[in-house]
């Protein structure tokens, strides 16, 4: 397969991905900011969603508060943003596009049906009910992409390059609502469970759908340390990181197969799925959280740079 | 004004073309709700397929659909074996012309076609000069371009040697006309047109250096998504079943070339570049041109790779050549043409310009370096200013210009909004030339002026286009 090809899908994938994490960040956020001010808390929720997609940077350069209309006009809609929903559907349609060959009929409906619908809202103003209504549209095109792909798509190297992308994303998005909440998992601050820390604590886990699945694994009321356990160190748990990089290596391992070589891409991989599941969440604590993540994440953003090498260029 | 225009469906006297006769029963008999259906069914087909076409200047519609016609244009088998004869013929003798013009130059020295034409024509490559491309074969994909006047007459109005598009319509419109009206496919015998991606594959297979191995690596080279041609290259490569390449996914290495794969490089053997000669390397074209491969011309040069269609035979299909391809059928071939030419008047001879000048508002001209319906004046339906200008830009470089007579051309029953309606039709078959023969697919892309009255078919002026059938038998 061409490297531009493989390129694309990988990207078309992640920005998909990609759009699908921030829908969530701004329900859970919503939801958050929606409660009586007294369990708003002391932290700005709107400024920890702009945090979570990474992008606080640049927000603060055009924004001088971070509220609900200011962020969801910056994570949803704003041009000037290239991770904004907007731009990553346009993205991902553009990879589309250059890569329609590649992708089945139905993957390349969902993104071109898409990106046509939104054209049609883009401009709009969305509040309450409106704005939910959107958010579930976001997460419903994502979730008919990743289906499409998984119903449709012959099981080859196509295949693995646009899981790959989605996979190195999710990782990424869990591992950063992790870093941007880790205080609120500490023990110190989190032993008896107020209602404030339950409503955190709830959010994190609407984040990546996990509330149901949490009391199904632990049959208990919310703990931070089992929310952390559940996030990082769950095999199934789909969005842990642990699962993601499960299915990293599967499919790393694939394509090392097919093409009868393998390379850095699939050491890391694979160091990083053993350091997982070997870890356990009482030593993440006693050894720091916050570190944990850190390193996880710039080891996730090495392993995009090594398949980048191997293969995308 | 010329007289009415011939249709192939209806005869002055009312009476219906044999070839029609079942379809004009089936107009009559179909409910109007039915064709809005039908058309609003299409509209969306298409727009779920992704077909698009972006339009040159037109910032709001960057991708738009091509109007499509649900009526289909009939040939009958006769009429079909006179074009496809007369399109074998006219296709040899553009290779055979090419081929000398890069070679002995014997049709410059016969007198036949004078120097300048082609010495000063922008197309002309001198690179190509005493060089010979793989089976000394040029034009290995022609589009050519033909109206109808009468029920017995085809003129050329176009030879396209460079790389003619339009072939993905041809296809898509079958597939559609199959899907939306399957009733009125089972009342005629239409010749298929579903073959052409396994005859385009065989041909540029054929067409590979002696060198390539028996499997040889084909792909498609495009300038990319923003080329309004660009749904067009993804449909036929994936249709082939070959690569989809840009420029930067190739490279050239010791006079060979490679495509960058996820497996590392693999080498190319035939190139069906849909990028113009001036784009293809920078090292020996436009040095800006990110478009193209630095180094192919060396790797085309040694006989590595071939290019189809091959560097320069832009050198055949302009206007001003145009007027001499009977001469040029007769001088190689030593056969009177099988389709007529228009009868063209050359504004660089004085005598043709004076008369011109003095009839342009009969007339069509066009620029002779023109192409997709710009820079052309339609005599009969233009303003005084238009008329004016042009009149300006003749006397400033007559040799820049022909001029036609405004032709009737024939019209076809079509959809539109008050109804089923005559409207001018073209139609451009589609010639390969490979090294083992000439395959023509029966029919070709029918394009169809929507606007009354019109005889712009162009889809960059607003034209749209027809499923054409060729009734087998």
């Amino acid at each position: 397969m061409l490297s531009r090809t493989a390129d694309n899908l990988f990207w078309l994938s992640r920005y998909v991905e990609r759009a699908e994490a921030l829908a969530r960040i701004l329900e859970a956020t919503q939801r958050l900011a929606s409660l009586p001010a007294a369990y708003g808390g002391k932290t700005n929720e709107w400024e920890s969603a702009v945090q979570t997609a990474g992008v606080a940077e640049a927000f603060f350069d055009k924004h001088e508060e971070a509220n609900h209309e200011t962020v969801v006009a910056y994570l949803a809609f704003d041009r000037d943003n290239p991770s904004s929903i907007l731009n990553c559907f346009e993205t991902a349609r553009h990879n589309a596009r250059s890569v329609r060959t590649a992708l089945t009929m139905e993957m390349w409906d969902a993104i071109n049906g898409a990106w046509i619908e939104l054209r049609r809202t883009a401009d709009r103003k969305l509040e309450g009910e409106e704005l939910t209504r959107f958010l579930s549209w976001v997460k419903e095109i994502s979730l008919r992409f990743d289906g499409s792909a998984s119903r449709t798509m012959l099981r080859n190297d196509i295949y693995d390059f646009s899981r790959l992308g989605m996979l190195l994303e999710r990782a990424d998005n869990t591992a950063r609502i992790l870093d941007v909440k880790y205080h609120l998992l500490l023990p110190e601050e989190g032993g008896v469970g107020g209602g404030l820390d339950y409503y955190q604590w709830s959010a994190i886990l609407r984040a990546v759908s996990a509330m149901t699945s949490y009391h199904w694994v632990y049959r208990e009321s919310l703990k931070p340390w089992l929310i952390a356990d559940l996030l990082i160190l769950n095999d199934q748990m789909p969005r842990s990181l642990a699962a993601c990089y499960g299915e990293l290596v599967r499919h790393l391992d694939a394509l090392a197969r097919s093409y009868g070589r393998q390379g850095q891409a699939q050491r890391m991989a694979r160091a990083s799925r053993v350091r997982l599941e070997n870890a356990d969440i009482r030593e993440i604590f006693q050894t720091g959280l916050h570190e944990f993540i850190t390193g996880f994440l710039s080891d996730n953003n090495r392993l995009g740079l090594a398949i980048h090498e191997q293969y995308l260029a | 004004m010329p007289s009415p225009a011939f249709d192939e469906m209806t005869l002055q006297d009312g009476s219906i073309r044999q070839a029609y006769g079942e379809l004009a029963d089936w107009i009559a008999a179909a409910p109007p709700d039915l064709l809005d259906y039908r058309v609003r069914e299409a509209e969306l087909l298409f727009r779920r397929i992704g077909i698009t076409f972006a339009v040159y200047g037109d910032q709001q519609a960057q991708e738009r659909l091509i109007p499509f016609d649900i009526i289909p244009r009939i040939l009958t088998a006769a009429e079909w074996k006179l074009l496809s004869e007369g399109l074998e013929q006219r296709v040899k003798a553009l290779n055979l012309y090419i081929a000398d013009v890069y070679g002995k130059r014997e049709i410059l020295k016969a007198g036949i076609v004078p120097h300048e034409l082609v010495f000063q024509n922008a197309a002309f490559r001198p690179e190509m000069a005493g060089k010979s491309p793989p089976h000394d074969l040029w034009v290995h994909i022609a589009g050519i371009d033909i109206v109808r006047v009468d029920a017995d007459t085809f003129y050329v109005l176009e030879d396209n040697a460079r790389t003619p598009s339009g072939v993905s319509y041809m296809l898509e419109n079958r597939e559609v006309m199959i899907r939306l009206f399957p009733e009125l496919f089972s009342r005629h015998r239409v010749a298929p047109v579903e073959k052409y991606p396994d005859e385009l594959l065989a041909t540029l297979r054929s067409l590979a250096p002696r060198s390539a191995p028996s499997d040889p690596a084909v792909v498609l080279l495009t300038p990319g998504v923003y080329n309004s041609a660009y749904y067009e290259h993804s449909f036929l490569a994936d249709k082939l079943g070959i690569e989809l390449v840009e420029g930067r996914d190739l490279f050239v290495r010791d006079e060979v070339v490679y495509m960058r794969t996820t497996e590392g490089p693999k080498r190319v053997d035939v190139i069906y570049r849909r990028v113009d000669d001036e784009w293809l390397d920078p090292l020996v074209f436009r040095p800006d041109s990110a478009l193209g491969v630095p180094g192919l011309m060396s790797a085309y040069h040694a006989g590595n790779v071939t290019l189809t269609n091959a560097i320069g035979t832009g050198v055949a299909d302009d206007k001003a050549i145009y007027s001499y391809m009977p001469d040029i059928i007769r001088f190689y071939l030593g056969a009177e043409p099988l389709l007529k030419n228009v009868p063209t008047y050359r504004c660089r001879e004085p005598e043709a310009l004076a008369y011109v000048l003095d009839h342009i508002e009969e007339l069509v001209v066009k620029e002779v370096h023109g192409s997709g319906g710009y820079g052309m004046l339609v005599g009969p339906h233009a303003t005084k200013e238009q008329v004016e200008l042009f009149r300006a830009k003749l006397r400033a470089s007559p040799g820049g210009f022909i001029a036609q007579p405004t032709l009737a051309l024939s019209t076809c029953p079509t959809y539109v909004d008050s109804g089923v309606s005559p409207r001018h039709v073209d139609l451009r078959p589609f010639v390969l030339t490979g090294s083992d023969g000439v395959r023509i697919v029966p029919g070709g892309l029918t394009r169809v002026a929507m606007k009354e009255g019109s005889l712009v078919v162009n889809s960059s002026q607003g034209g749209g286009t027809k499923d054409t059938w060729v009734l087998d038998g």
